[in-house]
Formats: structure tokens, C-alpha cells, sequence
């Protein structure tokens, strides 16, 4: 089935489909409540809650008020659902920004102005420049005579380029006036979300009718979201609305991503989770036996002969619930709240502004940054990424002549000038290849001055410089194009342009000299393309010199060149270009066989150099992270020798001796496989060696192996801590994410453009470099940072301290609960394994969301070692990455420890408050107190800094617990009324704190202690070494200072040299739509990014044949 | 997005211009809290550090130890245990019987030897063994709210089995702990004069105050078939009953002592204290043990050795750690922070 549209008809197509209201909610005002809800309770962790605070409502089994678990229950579903329902608000308000903007509709023959969520399918909506495009339209007319406009997609796929749109041909020729009574039908396809495909057929009633069925494709439409560009009006038949639209469609809500340790703690849980049905298991049986034997016999307790049949599950069910606090409520609000702190932290840090553009690193998804700490492969982009992909023109040899040398920009180059200035002949040539020859699209704003948009950044750089040198590029409307040169005005009229491919390396244009009416070839390319068509009589041996001198510069060069053709060798050569375009078979192939024909006996003129700098401190960063342990691929559409040129200039892979390429090629299957096995081979070998082996394997190679040697190609993965893979597709790149992540590697992907969103998406961490390629691979990522050099220290710094600080709070969280879970089994030893619970509800539920969370919050500001430390020493992230510091070991520490210390309060406690002290609040109250100041000096002992807050957090705690329980004390009708004050009264109540302060945390010291000072972790020799050596921390110490060993002293600062590395980069053009085609991905994509020169050569040679 | 796109730049003028009037704005707020710059200390565990906290640990807990065992030895306490002794030799084959008999004479004469001088206020206390008042079927057995006041008479709802009489009307005060309420009772004479033995101000004094309502009247107590402990003057308000509100505080430990009164008057050594026991309570279904206790009191409460001796073996102990870590210290010193401990630095391979 399709759907029809009645253009502009209300009448019948009114009610069939859905206004253009967008709507990204969530929820509804009356859906919210019980989707939120359910959303809620389909994590195990709720459930679970849901499960215990059901249960305590049974009051033969509860041992506490059932508002103990109600309480928090409710107050975290209360925080989570706030902050959902404030999240889904600001959607709304985004919503209706854009569903209230006005736009021009075209009813009952009239335009009026009526709001975007009033548009309904089959209106006739008007665009004018700079517009929105508010619901997917197929274009029907334009300003432009040839009905051509141009729409900028970068919302849609993160592409900035212009990209051309025209009319149906149906349309053509239609004037404004009449375009307001059009009518027609439009058949298309259903909504679907596939941007680069719209198979549809226009067909007009009278009296436009042309011809019957007129074909649409998707450069027949403009899809919501675009802005229409450099066209004065635009305007189109609505055919998807509201969230049908192909954006509304593709747009999904990605799977929220799982830390390597959130799975932990989930596993964590588990066990935990499982020994809680051990214990529940033992003691129900034992109370059940106990009840039998001696319970019976305690006439006090009137058990009743005959039971119901529900009894023998009441004491394992009490004992469920008494140690339901052991896996504890608070860990999951905890640890929401501090993960989204460090995301803040993330925002507010100064030292990742970008200055530059204004921009500041962004954490989008807050819940993943102790990943970052955990970090094992990052797969990164290239240009934009590594990169700054601004090109820059610097030096230029033309005729010989080299300009540029000694000022290293030629632009500032006085002989160059000079050579302008008195109209040299070669050096005009020049510049008006460089301002001519290239897809560049002229844009004049309203003040006059020009602004250009290329798909290639060469191109872009080349007309820049060409209008510094006084020769501007002006305008380019259809195939006339100007030109001024100081104060002349010259016109060319474009009669061919022969496209860039990467089997070519060059491109061309065919232009006629309107003044002279000369026709000429320009030209330019890569010079191992161009060189060798020169003219016979021509010297090339300097260009060759003058490329070899760029290179070594790591500038990348392009060579220009230029042919006057006479008329009738270009008609000639005219009708076979026209033939070979028209060719549906081999088309590409042909047309470069014609093109030869033309690009011959060339005169060169001169080279370009052009300058794609690294990035400020990209080799500092690859070498820190490098040592971190990290390791690197670099995925890149580029050819393989500019990406091996880069890897090497930015410390990726090490030059011969130190290291070794090792590359994966071949043309077919059978050599791709052996090439493979040769490499993982050698790989093999050389692991024993300390080298530093890479290997390189490009896109069709990479194909091969995926498909059929999966097997062989992980093994390498997992051999190579360096890998170049180069043309590689962006679904290409999302494999290898996927790769690495099945072999259960946490991989990070950084990159900067819409080709790099799919890897981005897929790996567990996205970062996006919010660059020149567009915002799109920023707007995926869960990161996005303003230059590479920022992400040492989103990985180093903020990874590592969330890392650890997660570490440390999620299992403190499941100490303390255990700590109090454990006095609580302990105590039915001695209260007859009936369940009875030591400490009164109010004390247990304040337990554990107020007195032990407070002061383990601020844990967030903890810092075991110093920023510099970790950027110096970054192999301290092995730790992280191992994940050292929460695991199943340090959690039997922990475990461990509170077993300890529940012994300890508990023996301590009924020893010291036994016989005539043995009340039961009086004894609950003390075992309690007991446990707030072990928590308190636990977090004092593993805590590695403290600031201000801290000590406040830490002991505020502690006092506020006494105020609050004095506080409680006061209430007569509460059960501890007047015990606070009464064993505050008592000195033996303070001895007894002391005493169990000392003796719980006494061993915990001396084997910290121990620890620390001899079987030191890696973490704590830094920390001492910082602590004795640095001179910024000015403490005293009672350590000597002078036990200083001599061996290494630590400089406190990075001081590598701030080199300005160039790339060489012999290609001609590095755009990612040119990439993309040169990989030669699929036609589908090339139709949707067809360059404006292209289509509008196209349109141009339709027109002249008209 | 902004609508001049990223790769768009003008022709005559630099990228630089179009970004500076925004760099301001968007630039994070630096302070010292959120650059996590705040000013902080970072101590770590120096040998000196650990050694001096040790030490100084030892040095505070051995004198408190000792203060603490000389508060508890100061303290007299006489201990006698009658749940045999009280019961005829003939009718020790069947203690259960004879104290459930309610024909029998259940009294018996105790002669206690003081052994030190006890200063008075001597407190005088009962002491069960193997009673469990915290058991869960136990401890939630009574209404607090019917205690407090008359109007709650009916607030029963948490004490069963013990909450209403046959015929439905309310027990006050109900539920197991009141019911089975201990019903021993001594009388103290020395030198064949009577020892008074005050029991009045046993109980909590915010017990007595807010818990226990003046104006709540025993009712329908121990009127059932089966009777527990102690009958309660229906006459007296709850508030004075200070018995009853000494033992519904219950005792967390299955051994615990009760207040039941003070003498107030000293007892000098070697006298001879002659204590008349009604024996009625019945510990022998479950072996508890009864025990009579006389004791003065320390500024630390009651003779307990456990302070003490714990106090002094921490810090014993703590001087012990103090002295391996000084002579380990001595003789296999450690450079701190030693860079060549580095793993990285030992291994040039990596990890």
C-alpha cells in the first residue's frame, strides 16, 4: 500500500493522516504515573524492594514498621520520577517551541501564516532562506529559474555541505502565481526512516499537466529539519507530518549503555543477594527448631499447640526481611546522585574549554564516566579527530619559483605579491586555477561579503588563498561563473566539470573565457596523476623536487596544470563525454577513459602545498594513553599512506627500528587470507619481543576478513595493541567497535563526524568532538569534547576519579548495610532465632539513607593522587582498567571488615551492657552509635584527601546523629523517649565508644599500614612519593625530608615540547563524502550526497540541450 | 545548530571573529569546587605517624583500663542463687509440681554474708538466666498506648494471646510481658530487725511520667485460667506500680538483672543478712536460673570486669603493634615513595 496526496486539497486528504504536532514525550500527563512505574519496577533491584516492603506489611513476620523500607522505597521512586518527568518537560517545551513556530501555508489559494503543528499533508508550505524546514516536502518550486535550491542537511546526517535540491520536472516552469492553485497527487511509500530514499510519482491535474507520471527521488524533497540555503523561496507539497516524518522516524531511544561497573555491582548484588538466602535458610530452620525444642517449653511465650500451615514459613520470611537491609536501598539514589556530579564535573572543567570555539566538554550521558576510567581501546577517527581539518594554505611553487620558503606562508610572500601585482602570466594562471578549478559554492550575504561552502576543505583553503592574491571568486550561478581580479571582473562559463575519483586523483573543469572565448582545461591533482600527462617539451624535474620538498614538510601537495583546448578538439571530445555519461553500465570507468583523452599535454603550472595541522598536543595525548595501557586503532576513510604518515607523526606506531608495520592487503580472497595469516604469524612471534608491531589493513581487506575470517582477525585484535585500518566505511568502523566489545574489551570511539556516528553509538563510550565536520558525532556521543588533546584528561582525570571513587562507594554501601545485618543476625543468637530485630524502625531507616550516606557522598571529592601525578605516571589507570579496586576480592574485604566490625560492636556492646543494664532500647542504641562511629572513621581511613567539606560531612554526621537522636529522645510517645540522654549520661557509654572505635579500627590501620609501607601498591608509592617530594603540598610532615633517595626525582610537570606537527598527506581530497565515495560504498549514498557542482553540471547540460 | 555552518568562513575576515563574542558566555564558572580544586590535606601512614598513633593509643588505654577495673572491683556485690536451694530437698525430684502447686509454702530463709562493707545506697536486684524477654513473640506483646492512657483501655490489638478476657473485655495491662511479670519477693532482716528495702524510684523516672499513665487502673488482670506472674493492686494506677514498669522494660540479653529495691541503710563486713524469698516464680519448666543480688554501684555502674580488661589488653596491645613497627622500621627501613618500587619502572615491558 502507498499513500496518495491530494496537493493542496483539503477535502480529501484531510482527516487520513496525522497533523504536523512533533512529539517526543515519553509520557502523558495521565500515562505518566503508571509507565513510570513500570519502567521503574523492571529493574531487579526495585522489584526486589517492592517485594520486602510487601511483605513487612504482613504483621506476624515484620520485625520494624513497614515505613522503614516505604519510606526510602517511595523517596527514590519519587527522586528517579521527578527527574524523568523533568526531562520529559523540557522535551515538551522543546516540542512546542518548534510545533508553534509560524510558517507560510498556502489555504484556499492564499498564503497565510499558521503554525508548524497545523500542517497537514498535502499543504503547500513556503520556505524562505534561512528557514526550517518544518515537515518532509517535496520541493514543487523556487526562486531559481532552473528550480534548483539548496538545503543544509547537518541535522539530519551531520553533513555541513550544501547539498542541491530541485523540482520534479513535472513542475517546471511554473510560475509563484500559479503554484498557489496547483493540484495534483502524489503516490509514496508509507513513512519509513530512510533518509536517502523516496520512491515516489507525481502526477498534476490539469491545467499543469505536462506529461502523465512524473518519478520523485529524494532530491525532489526537502526533509524536516534541514535549513534551506542560499535560495531566496522555496516551496513544497507536505507529504510526511509530525513524528512520521523521515526524521521523526529514524529517531530512537538508544539502549542506556552499562558500565563495567555497574555489571559488577549487579553481579556484586547477586552474590550478596544469594547469601542472604543462605543465611535466611540456616536461621529459619534453626528458628524452626529452636521453636520446637525450647520455645515450647518457655510458658512466658504461650507458643499456641496448633498452628496454622503458613508457619513454617514465618521465621525464614521473618529473617528475609530482617536481612533485607543487607543489599542496601540507598546504593542505587547514592549512586545516581555522585555519577551525575562527576558529569558536572565533566561540564565545569576549565581545562577542557576549547577556547578556539567556545566550547566546553559536555557529558551528555552521566551515567557512564567510570567507564572512561576503564577504558582498554580507543578507536579513533582521523581527520577532525586527530586532526584539526582546517586547511591551510602555505607555500606555492609556481613555475619553478618557490614562494613561501623563508616566511613559511606564502601569502605574506613579497615576491608573490609582486608577481601578482605586475600580472605575471604563470602566476595569474595560477591563481585562476586555484580559484576556478573546485566545487566550491559562493554565498554573498546581505553585507556584501562572500562566504564559501565546499565539501572539500582543499578546495575551500585553495579559493581563500586565491582571494587573498587578489583573485576572488565571486559568484557562481548555474555554469556562469565570476571571477574578480583587482578591479576586473571576469567570467567563465563552465562548460565540463570532470569529477575528483580517487582512481583519477584529479579533477578538472572545461571552462570558456567569456572575454576571450578561449576554451581551457584547469586542473588539478595529485602529482603523481598530472606529472606524467605533461607536455613533451616541459622540465617537471623541479615540480618533482618541489612535491619531494612539501612532503618531507608533511604539507600536502596538489599540482596544478592547464590546457587550452581549440573548439573543435572540445567537440569533438564533447560528444563522447556525453555519451560516456550516458552509459548505464561501467559508467565511471568510461568516463575516466574520456576524460584521459582531454587530460593530456598539460602544461604545469605549479604545486600547492596546504597544511592539515595535528591538533594542539595529539602526540602528547596518544603517548600518555598509550602507556596507560590503552590501545589504539585508528579507523580512518582515508588512503593508507596519509593514515600511516599521521599514525606516525602523532607517536600512534613508532618508526622502523622500534617498530614494525605489519600489512594485511590483497586483491582477492585467497590473498587477503594469507596475507592474514602471515601477519597474525608474525604478530605471534614478535609478542615475545618488546616491540612495537601495528598492523594496517584497509577497507576491502577488512571486508574479506570479516566476513570469512572472523576467527583469525580477533586473534590479532587481541595480539595488536595498534591497529591502522584504513577506507574503512562508517558500518565498517561500527564492526570493529563490535569486535572488540564481544571479546569483552571496554572500547571508547571518538570522532567528529556523521560518519562516525554508528561507531560512536556502538562503543560503550562515545566521544564526539564537537568540530568543523558538524555537531552530529557530538550529538551521539555520550562525550563530546572541543579537541583530542581533552581526552587524557577526561580519561585519566575523570575517569580514574570515578572509577575510584564508584569503587569505593558502592562497596562502603554494602559494608555499612551488612555491618548493621550482621548485629541483627548476631543479636537472634541470643534473642531465640525468633527474628526479633535489635534496633527500632526510625534507627534503621535513617541508618542508611541519612547517617552513612552523608558522609560517603562527599566522598566525591576525593583525590588519591594529584592530576599531574596521573598524567605523568598515566600506567597508574591499569589499575582502573583491571578494575583493582572493585572486584570480587576487595569486596571480600569489605565484606570481611564488616563482619569484623558487626563482632566487634556486638560482643563489645552486650558485654559492657549486660545484667542490669541489658534494656533493650538502652542496648539497641549503644550497639548503634557503635556503628555510626566506625563508619565515620572507615571513611576517615579511606578517604585519601581531605577538604573542608569532608571533615564536615564526616564529623557534622556524627553530630548531627546525636542531635537527632536527643532530638527523638524528647517525644514521650516515641520508644527511645529519654534513652539518648540517659546513656549520654553514663560514662561507661563513652568508654565503651572508645573502646569500640580502637579496637575496630585499630587492626584495619596496622594492616593498612603494613600494606602501605610494604607491600605498597603502585597507587601508594605515588602517593607517598608525591607527598614528599612535591613542593606544592607545603604540609609538615614528621617523616624526614631528607630520606630523599636520589635515584629519580619526579619533575612535577609535563614539559614535552610543543611541536606543531604537519601531516603529509598526498591526496587530493579528504572531505567525508569524498571518502565515502572513494570507498565506494554504495550508490544510494552517493546519490543523497551528490555535490552541488555535479548536479548543477548535470542540470546545466540538460538545460543547454534543451 | 548555528545556522552559519562549521565549514563556512568568511573570506575576509578569520574564523577567530565569529567565536568571540559567545566565548564568554559559555565558559564554565570556575571556582574551586568545580575544577575539584578545593584546598586539601592528604595524610599518609608515615612509620612515625603509625608508630606515634600506637603509642599514644597505649598510653591513653592502659590508665583507663586500669581506672576501670579498680571502679569494678571496688564494687561489693553478693550473688545468691536459690532456684534449688528455695525448694524442699523432698520435692527437688519435682521442682515443676511443687512450684506450680498452689497449696504449697513456697517461702524460704536465706542467710547472706556480707563479705566488704557496702555503702548505701545498696541496690538490691533479681536475676533470671535463660529468660528470653526479647524473644519476638514476647517483646511485642503489649500495647504502650493502653499503658499511657485510660482512653486506649481498648488498644489491645498487639498483645495477643493475653489482650481480652474470656467475655471480650480488655485486659489492662495486657499482653505476655505484663502477665508473666515476676512475682519473687524478699524481706531482708539483720540482726532479727527488718531491713527496709525502698522500692520506690526503681523504675524510669520517664517511665513513670509519660509511659505509664497515673490515671490507668489494672483491670481484669490475671483473671484467667491461666496465670502467669505477679497480681497487680487494681487499686494503685499503673505509675506506681514501679514492679510492673521495671519489668516491662525488657532486657535485650537472656540474663539480666531487675531492680527490686534499695536499702539505704550500709552494711558493714562480715554481717550476717538473713533474707526471707518467696519463691513463686516458675523458672523450672525451662532450667532458668534465680538469682538474688546485692551490689553497690562505680561511677562505671555495676562489677564488670570486661571495661577494664578489654582497655588493657587494646592497650597492650596497641604498644606491642607500636614496638614491631618501630623495630621493623629500624632494621628493614623503607623509603617511601621510592619511584624504582614503580612497577613500570622495574619492568620495561609494561605491566
Amino acid at each position: 500500500m502507498r499513500r496518495c496526496i491530494y496537493i493542496n486539497d483539503s477535502d480529501l486528504t484531510l482527516d487520513l493522516y496525522c497533523d504536523n504536532r512533533i512529539s517526543n514525550r515519553k509520557y502523558t500527563l495521565l500515562n505518566f504515573l503508571p509507565k513510570n512505574l513500570w519502567e521503574q519496577f523492571s529493574r531487579f533491584m526495585n522489584k526486589y524492594f517492592l517485594l520486602i516492603a510487601c511483605l513487612q506489611l504482613w504483621p506476624l513476620i515484620t520485625p520494624v514498621n513497614p515505613a522503614s523500607t516505604w519510606g526510602p522505597l517511595i523517596f527514590i521512586f519519587a527522586v528517579s520520577a521527578t527527574k524523568e518527568a523533568w526531562d520529559d518537560y523540557n522535551r515538551y517545551l522543546s516540542d512546542k517551541q518548534a510545533n508553534e513556530k509560524e510558517v507560510w501555508v498556502v489555504k484556499q489559494g492564499t498564503r497565510t501564516r499558521v503554525q508548524a503543528q497545523n500542517i497537514r499533508v498535502g499543504n503547500i508550505v513556503w520556505l524562505r532562506e534561512n528557514d526550517e524546514v518544518p515537515c518532509d516536502l517535496v520541493l514543487i518550486g523556487t526562486s531559481d529559474p532552473q528550480g534548483v535550491c539548496f538545503v543544509e542537511t547537518a541535522a539530519l546526517d551531520g553533513e555541513t555541505d550544501l547539498k542541491t535540491r530541485v523540482i520534479p520536472s513535472a513542475c517546471a516552469g511554473i510560475t509563484s502565481e500559479l503554484l498557489h492553485r496547483i493540484k495534483g497527487v502524489i503516490e509514496c511509500p508509507y513513512p519509513d526512516k530512510d533518509i536517502r530514499r523516496f520512491d515516489a510519482n507525481i502526477r498534476l491535474f490539469p491545467p499543469f499537466i505536462e506529461n502523465d507520471l512524473c518519478p520523485l527521488t529524494i532530491n525532489n524533497t526537502l526533509l524536516q529539519s534541514c535549513y534551506l540555503r542560499n535560495t531566496e523561496w522555496a516551496c513544497g507539497v507536505a507529504v510526511y507530518t509530525g513524528n512520521e516524518t523521515k526524521l521523526g522516524m529514524s529517531r530512537g531511544i538508544p539502549e542506556p549503555k552499562l558500565t563495567a561497573v555497574d555489571a559488577m555491582i549487579d553481579k556484586l548484588t547477586g552474590a550478596i543477594f544469594l547469601f542472604q538466602l543462605v543465611v535466611v535458610i540456616v536461621l529459619g530452620i534453626a528458628g524452626n527448631v529452636w521453636k520446637d525444642t525450647e520455645a515450647r517449653k518457655k510458658w512466658y511465650v504461650q507458643y499456641p499447640n496448633e498452628s496454622p500451615w503458613y508457619e513454617f514459613v514465618v521465621i525464614p520470611l521473618r529473617f528475609e526481611l530482617l536481612c533485607s537491609i543487607m543489599i542496601p536501598i540507598s546504593i542505587k539514589v547514592s549512586l545516581d546522585l555522585v555519577k551525575s556530579l562527576y558529569a558536572k564535573f565533566i561540564d565545569w572543567d576549565e581545562e577542557m574549554y576549547d577556547p578556539d570555539s567556545g566550547t566546553h566538554a559536555h557529558a551528555t550521558n552521566t551515567g557512564i564516566s567510570e567507564d572512561l576510567g576503564q577504558v582498554e581501546y580507543i578507536l579513533t577517527d582521523k581527520t577532525g579527530t586527530l586532526t584539526e581539518n582546517k586547511m591551510i594554505f602555505r607555500r606555492c611553487c609556481i613555475n619553478g619559483v618557490y614562494y613561501g620558503n623563508e616566511t613559511g606562508d606564502a601569502l605574506k610572500d613579497v615576491e608573490l605579491l609582486r608577481a601578482v601585482g605586475c600580472n605575471c602570466p604563470e602566476v595569474i594562471k595560477f591563481l585562476t586555477i586555484m580559484a576556478v578549478c573546485n566545487t566550491v559554492v559562493p554565498l554573498k550575504s546581505k553585507n556584501g561579503e562572500v562566504c564559501y561552502k565546499a565539501q572539500s576543505q582543499d578546495e575551500e583553503a585553495l579559493v581563500l588563498a586565491a582571494g587573498r592574491l587578489h583573485m576572488v571568486l565571486v559568484d557562481k550561478t548555474g555554469n556562469m561563473l565570476q571571477v574578480k581580479f583587482n578591479a576586473l571582473t571576469l567570467q567563465y562559463e563552465i562548460l565540463d566539470t570532470l569529477e575528483f575519483t580517487s582512481d583519477r586523483k584529479r579533477m578538472s573543469v572545461v571552462v570558456k573565457d567569456c572575454q576571450s572565448g578561449k576554451i581551457i582545461l584547469l586542473l588539478k591533482g595529485a602529482d603523481e596523476a598530472i606529472l606524467p600527462c605533461a607536455c613533451s617539451g616541459q622540465q617537471i624535474r623541479t615540480f618533482v623536487e618541489a612535491v619531494e620538498q612539501y612532503s618531507q614538510l608533511g604539507l600536502r601537495t596538489l599540482c596544478l596544470a592547464w590546457r587550452e583546448l581549440t573548439q573543435d578538439e572540445y567537440h569533438e571530445w564533447s560528444l563522447l563525454f556525453k555519451e560516456a555519461s550516458g552509459t548505464l553500465v561501467d559508467r565511471e570507468w568510461k568516463i575516466a577513459e574520456v576524460c584521459q583523452r582531454l587530460e593530456r599535454d598539460l602544461e604545469i603550472l605549479g604545486i600547492t602545498a596546504i597544511e592539515d595541522r595535528l591538533q594542539d598536543g595529539v602526540p602528547e595525548t596518544i603517548d600518555i594513553l598509550r602507556r596507560a595501557g590503552i590501545n589504539f586503532w585508528m579507523l580512518t576513510g582515508d588512503k593508507q599512506n596519509t593514515a600511516i604518515q599521521i599514525a606516525l607523526s602523532c607517536n600512534f606506531i613508532s618508526p622502523e627500528p622500534k617498530g614494525q608495520l605489519l600489512l594485511i592487503h590483497g586483491k582477492t580472497e585467497e590473498e587477503v587470507s594469507r596475507s592474514l595469516e602471515r601477519v597474525l604469524l608474525t604478530m605471534r612471534i614478535t609478542t615475545s619481543e618488546p616491540k612495537d608491531v601495528a598492523f594496517v589493513v584497509d577497507g576491502w581487506a577488512l571486508e574479506m576478513t570479516l566476513k570469512h575470517h572472523r576467527e583469525a582477525f580477533t586473534q590479532l585484535a587481541l595480539l595488536s595493541r595498534t591497529a591502522i585500518c584504513c577506507r574503512v566505511t562508517p558500518s565498517q568502523k561500527a564492526q570493529l567497535v563490535e569486535l572488540l566489545k564481544r571479546c569483552d574489551y571496554r572500547t571508547l570511539a571518538i570522532g567528529d563526524g556523521g560518519n562516525d556516528v554508528r561507531m560512536i553509538q556502538m562503543a560503550d563510550i562515545g566521544v564526539g568532538i564537537s568540530g568543523r565536520e558538524g555537531q552530529q558525532a557530538a550529538r551521539a556521543a555520550d562525550y563530546s569534547i572541543g579537541k583530542f588533546r581533552f581526552l587524557k584528561r577526561l580519561i585519566l582525570v575523570h575517569g580514574r576519579y570515578s572509577y575510584n571513587r564508584t569503587a569505593f562507594l558502592s562497596q562502603y554501601s554494602f559494608y555499612k548495610s551488612l555491618l548493621v545485618c550482621f548485629i541483627q543476625i548476631f543479636f537472634s543468637f541470643i534473642s531465640g532465632v525468633s527474628g526479633t530485630s535489635l534496633f527500632n524502625s526510625v534507627s534503621l531507616m535513617a541508618y542508611n539513607v541519612f547517617y552513612t550516606s552523608i558522609p560517603v557522598l562527599m566522598n566525591v571529592l576525593d583525590k588519591d593522587l594529584h592530576e599531574k601525578t596521573v598524567m605523568q605516571h598515566a600506567q597508574i589507570l591499569y589499575y582502573c582498567q583491571a578494575g583493582r579496586l572493585l572486584n570480587p576480592s576487595t569486596f571480600a574485604g569489605w565484606f570481611g571488615r564488616s563482619l569484623f566490625h558487626a563482632l566487634v560492636v556486638f560482643i563489645v556492646t552486650i558485654h559492657v551492657y549486660s545484667d542490669e543494664r541489658s534494656e533493650m532500647e538502652e542496648l539497641s542504641m549503644v550497639a548503634l552509635s557503635g556503628c555510626i562511629w566506625l563508619q565515620a572513621f572507615v571513611v576517615t581511613l579511606e578517604t585519601n584527601s581531605f577538604t573542608l567539606l569532608q571533615h564536615l560531612a564526616i564529623w557534622g554526621n556524627l553530630v548531627a546523629f546525636y542531635i537527632i537522636n536527643f532530638l527523638v529522645s524528647t517525644i514521650p510517645w516515641a520508644g527511645m523517649y529519654t534513652v539518648m540522654f540517659r546513656i549520654c549520661g553514663q560514662p561507661a557509654y563513652w568508654v565503651t565508644m572508645m573502646l569500640l572505635v580502637i579496637v575496630g579500627m585499630a587492626p584495619v590501620l596496622a594492616l593498612k599500614y603494613f600494606r602501605y609501607t610494604y607491600r605498597s601498591s603502585t597507587i601508594n608509592i605515588l602517593q607517598q612519593a608525591e607527598r614528599l617530594r612535591a613542593p606544592y603540598l607545603p604540609l609538615g610532615n614528621m617523616e624526614s625530608q631528607s630520606r630523599t633517595t636520589e635515584k629519580e626525582v619526579i619533575p612535577m610537570s609535563i614539559t614535552l615540547p610543543k611541536s606543531r606537527n604537519s601531516v603529509y598527506e598526498p591526496l587530493l581530497s579528504d572531505s567525508p563524502s569524498a571518502i565515502r565515495r572513494a570507498s565506494g560504498v554504495s550508490a544510494s549514498f552517493d546519490v543523497f550526497n551528490a555535490s552541488p557542482s555535479r548536479l548543477s553540471s548535470t542540470y546545466s547540460r540538460n538545460y543547454k540541450s534543451n | 545548530m548555528n545556522s552559519s555552518g562549521a565549514t563556512t568562513s568568511s573570506a575576509t575576515s578569520g574564523p577567530s571573529d565569529t567565536v568571540a563574542p559567545r566565548r564568554n558566555s559559555k565558559r564554565p564558572k570556575y571556582s574551586k569546587f568545580t575544577q575539584q580544586e578545593l584546598p586539601a590535606c592528604k595524610p599518609i601512614l608515615t612509620p612515625g605517624w603509625v608508630i606515634t598513633a600506637f603509642t599514644l593509643i597505649g598510653i591513653i588505654f592502659i590508665p583507663i583500663g586500669v581506672a576501670s577495673l579498680l571502679a569494678s572491683r571496688d564494687v561489693v556485690e553478693i550473688v545468691y542463687q536459690y532456684e534449688t536451694e528455695c525448694i524442699p530437698p523432698n520435692a527437688r525430684n519435682n521442682k515443676l509440681g511443687y512450684i506450680q502447686d498452689p497449696t504449697t509454702n513456697k517461702n524460704c530463709i536465706a542467710t547472706l554474708t556480707v563479705p566488704k562493707r557496702m555503702e548505701a545506697p545498696v541496690y538490691v536486684y533479681y536475676q533470671l538466666d535463660n529468660f528470653y524477654q526479647n524473644h519476638r513473640r514476647y517483646v511485642k506483646s503489649r500495647s504502650d498506648t493502653q499503658l499511657r492512657s485510660p482512653t486506649n483501655e481498648n488498644d489491645t490489638s498487639a498483645c495477643d494471646p493475653e489482650d481480652n478476657t474470656a467475655n471480650g473485655s480488655p485486659i489492662v495491662p495486657c499482653g505476655l510481658i505484663a502477665w508473666s511479670l515476676f512475682n519473687d519477693t524478699y524481706a531482708f532482716s539483720r540482726n532479727n530487725t527488718t531491713l527496709n528495702v525502698n522500692s520506690k524510684g526503681i523504675a524510669w523516672k520517664s517511665d513513670r511520667n509519660a509511659k505509664f499513665g497515673s490515671d490507668v487502673f489494672p483491670k481484669n488482670f490475671q483473671n484467667g485460667a491461666l496465670i502467669g506472674g505477679a497480681k497487680l493492686d487494681p487499686r494503685k494506677p499503673l505509675s506506681e506500680q514501679e514492679n510492673l514498669i521495671v519489668w516491662m522494660r525488657t532486657a535485650a540479653l537472656p540474663t539480666f538483672r531487675k531492680l527490686y529495691g534499695r536499702i539505704q541503710d550500709d552494711l558493714e563486713a562480715n554481717e550476717k543478712l538473713s533474707v526471707q524469698i518467696a519463691n513463686n516464680y516458675n523458672t523450672y519448666s525451662f532450667g532458668g536460673k534465680k538469682k538474688l543480688v546485692l551490689s553497690t554501684t562505680s561511677w562505671l555502674g555495676g562489677k564488670n570486669d570486661f571495661l577494664g580488661i578489654a582497655y588493657i589488653t587494646v592497650g597492650g596491645l596497641c604498644f606491642f603493634l607500636a614496638t614491631v613497627f618501630f623495630v621493623v622500621y629500624l632494621f628493614k627501613p623503607r623509603p617511601l615513595g621510592d619511584p624504582s618500587y614503580l612497577s613500570w619502572n622495574r619492568n620495561p615491558a609494561g605491566h
